[in-house]
């Protein structure tokens, strides 16, 4: 297999209020032979809140990062489910809309960049899936998880709206779209972003998996967390994100993992708050995608940031 | 080539509950053949003609149309008439389905919801056009192609209730209004014809029942057989909002206006400061349990150590250049 090698986009959550993100991120992918460079250049993607407000300069920024991976003739992955998403937003409305994208190279030209469209823009769960492989990742396992279960949270932003991120986050040699040759190949559902549909979602179950550690079945599963209205509607969100933990938590989950950092910081850091509004108590370890990954293949909890999680991991 | 139908045995767990008669809501499993072009409508009349004539739901138009057959299937809110079994079968990998009705809270019998809510918040909105128009006029109001456009298909919305019920702001806000309340305002918000954009404005800009409430977790996106998009639809109200200058000064206009600050200022979001600038020097105490909790863990950054993107330059100058709204 070719080396894998892709530019990764961190958003600033991992560079901020969760270091841990970034740090086992970077051990997993050192550990398995994925060579990331990190796009410094990068600002932030908007989290699905400036376009609120001004939806063309959203464009242009995401539209820049973008530039910083293509400029490398890299492909991009992402650590944020909503990083992910309106960085393909952008890639989408960019690549199917040709004004649109001169519009914006207008505006990039200002500083000598021209955005493209040739780098595809993965998060980095589906780079491990479909790229590196799940064979392959059970090898690397030498402390198997058989002793825990384990609640996927998966994050909205990774599965819906799913006919986009199908179309991209399809493994590279896929190609886009799916056309009348999958459809025979797969009648009826597209196998894609590892066969993920929204209201049956199993790529982290997979990876768990692989891991040899037990997925919890819980119908919260592919439900939201209710980040975005955190400081606007602290009630809804307070609610959203209980009722997810509890579910998990009645179960027998052990422990939740999410790839998205954004439902780590409700999750993890709001168990609290959460508890008075759902009137009963609530502890569950929050652990990151990568960080559960590099348990398994023996990382030192160190180097995987254990000590920055809130609710303490003390199985560790 | 075999003319012998290929059918698949499933089961399907069924809600079942009389407002009028029944303490509790009960399932009741049948077991039927089921081919591989037959809908989730087929198999609720099987259902009715083969097994209990009591069993009731919603059905008209059996063409995707007038939005009265949804149910939801294992959670996937489908309607009905358009709604595959086969490939439910296949996403659910499982010959057990569930049927409920959209809204467990609401059913008055089996798969019959009371949609009052549903409707009576549409009503707020104005869901019609509202224009001067001479009732005699010599020649029909045109609309250009490209204003008919405008409206983004958001006068596909049958309106079935999909994403209403699928919404979780819905679930525990009762006052919010709902993406297809919200589809319905910017359709006529879009009309060039329409004259009463403010009007809704006003009600949608409010917190609590408005846009701001939304938690983008794009579930109506998800569950709108039109593809109406209800979310892109509430992202272009946010956008209207402060268009026409009617953007109020609270917590959630702040908090989307404060990323362009933080962007010129780091690339970067400061997240800090985002949060003090959207609550206020006095609304931001009350995150301070969680503040606190972050800072023994190392999760906050000071203002001084604030990383900041390389080439910071060149994201001023896009600030600066590509900026079209005011706050």
């Amino acid at each position: 297999m070719a080396e894998l090698k892709y530019a990764l986009y961190t958003g600033c959550t991992a560079r901020e209020s969760t270091p841990e993100l970034l740090m086992s991120t970077l051990a997993v992918a050192k550990k398995l032979g994925i060579e990331l460079v990190l796009l410094d250049e990068a600002s932030c993607c908007g989290a699905s809140h400036l376009q609120d407000f001004d939806d063309f300069l959203s464009l242009v920024l995401n539209a820049r990062n973008i530039c910083y991976a293509e400029k490398q003739n890299l492909n991009m992955v992402t650590i944020c489910n909503t990083c992910q998403l309106n960085t393909v937003m952008t890639k989408e409305r960019l690549d199917t809309d040709e004004n649109l994208k001169s519009q914006v190279n207008e505006k990039l030209a200002e500083v000598g960049l021209e955005y493209k469209g040739t780098s595809s823009v993965r998060h980095f769960l589906y780079a491990i899936i479909d790229d590196y492989g799940l064979d392959k990742l059970a090898e690397q396992v030498v402390k198997p998880l058989d002793d825990f279960n384990i609640a996927a949270f998966y994050g909205c932003h990774n599965i819906r709206p799913s006919h986009l991120h199908r179309k991209h986050n399809a493994p590279q040699d896929i190609g886009e779209g799916g056309g009348e040759e999958a459809f025979e190949k797969e009648p009826l559902m597209s196998k894609y972003n590892g066969g993920e549909d929204p209201y049956n979602p199993s790529s982290l179950d997979r990876i768990i998996d692989a891991l040899k550690g037990k997925s919890v079945d819980y119908e919260s599963k592919n439900k939201c967390c209710g980040f975005h209205a955190d400081l606007q509607a602290p009630h809804t969100a307070h609610k959203l994100t209980g009722t997810a933990l509890l579910d998990a938590i009645d179960n027998d989950a052990d422990m939740m993992v999410t790839p998205c950092p954004l439902c780590h910081l409700n999750m993890d850091v709001k168990q609290n708050a959460v508890a008075k509004e759902m009137g009963r108590d609530i502890k569950l370890p929050i652990l990151h995608l990568p960080q559960l990954i590099g348990l398994a293949l023996g990382i030192d909890p160190k180097e995987l940031g254990l000590q920055h999680n809130v609710s303490e991991p003390e199985f560790v | 080539m075999s003319s012998e139908r290929i059918t698949k045995k499933l089961t399907f767990k069924t809600f079942r509950f009389n407002a009028e008669t029944d303490f509790l809501p009960y399932f009741k499993t049948y077991e039927m053949e089921v081919g591989k072009d037959e809908l989730v409508l087929d198999i609720l009349n099987r259902i009715k003609w083969e097994f209990d004539g009591s069993f009731s739901y919603r059905r008209s138009c059996r063409h995707g149309i007038c939005g009265s057959c949804s149910i939801k299937v294992n959670g996937k809110p489908v309607l009905s008439c358009k709604q595959n079994v086969w490939e439910l079968v296949d996403i659910f990998e499982t010959d057990t389905l569930l049927l409920e009705p959209q809204s467990k809270k609401r059913v008055v019998k089996d798969m019959i919801i009371d949609k009052k809510d549903f409707w009576s918040k549409h009503d707020k909105l104005k869901p019609y056009l509202v224009a001067e128009i001479d009732e005699h006029p010599k020649e029909e109001i045109k609309v250009s192609p490209h204003d008919a456009e405008q409206l983004l298909e958001a006068d596909y919305c049958i309106q079935c209730g999909n994403c209403y019920y699928a919404c979780p702001a819905v679930e525990v806000n009762e006052e919010y209004f709902g993406p297809a309340q919200f589809a319905k305002a910017y359709r006529f918000n879009a009309d060039v014809r329409d004259t009463a954009k403010r009007d809704r404005l006003e009600k949608v800009r409010e917190m609590g029942p408005g846009v701001w409430d939304c938690v983008k977790c794009f579930e109506c996106a998800e569950a709108c057989p039109k593809d109406v998009d209800p979310i892109g639809k509430i992202t272009k109200l946010h956008n209207q909002i402060f268009e026409e200058g009617m953007a109020q000064d609270n917590v959630a206009t702040r908090h989307a206006v404060g990323f362009k600050h933080s962007i010129l200022k780091h690339g970067l979001l400061d997240e800090g400061e985002l949060v003090r600038y959207s609550e206020g020097n006095i609304g931001v105490m009350k995150h301070m349990p969680e503040a606190i909790a972050m800072f023994k863990k190392g999760k906050i950054v000071m203002p001084w150590n604030m990383p900041k993107s390389k080439n910071l330059d060149e994201i001023k100058t896009l600030v600066k250049s590509s900026s079209k709204v005011k706050f």
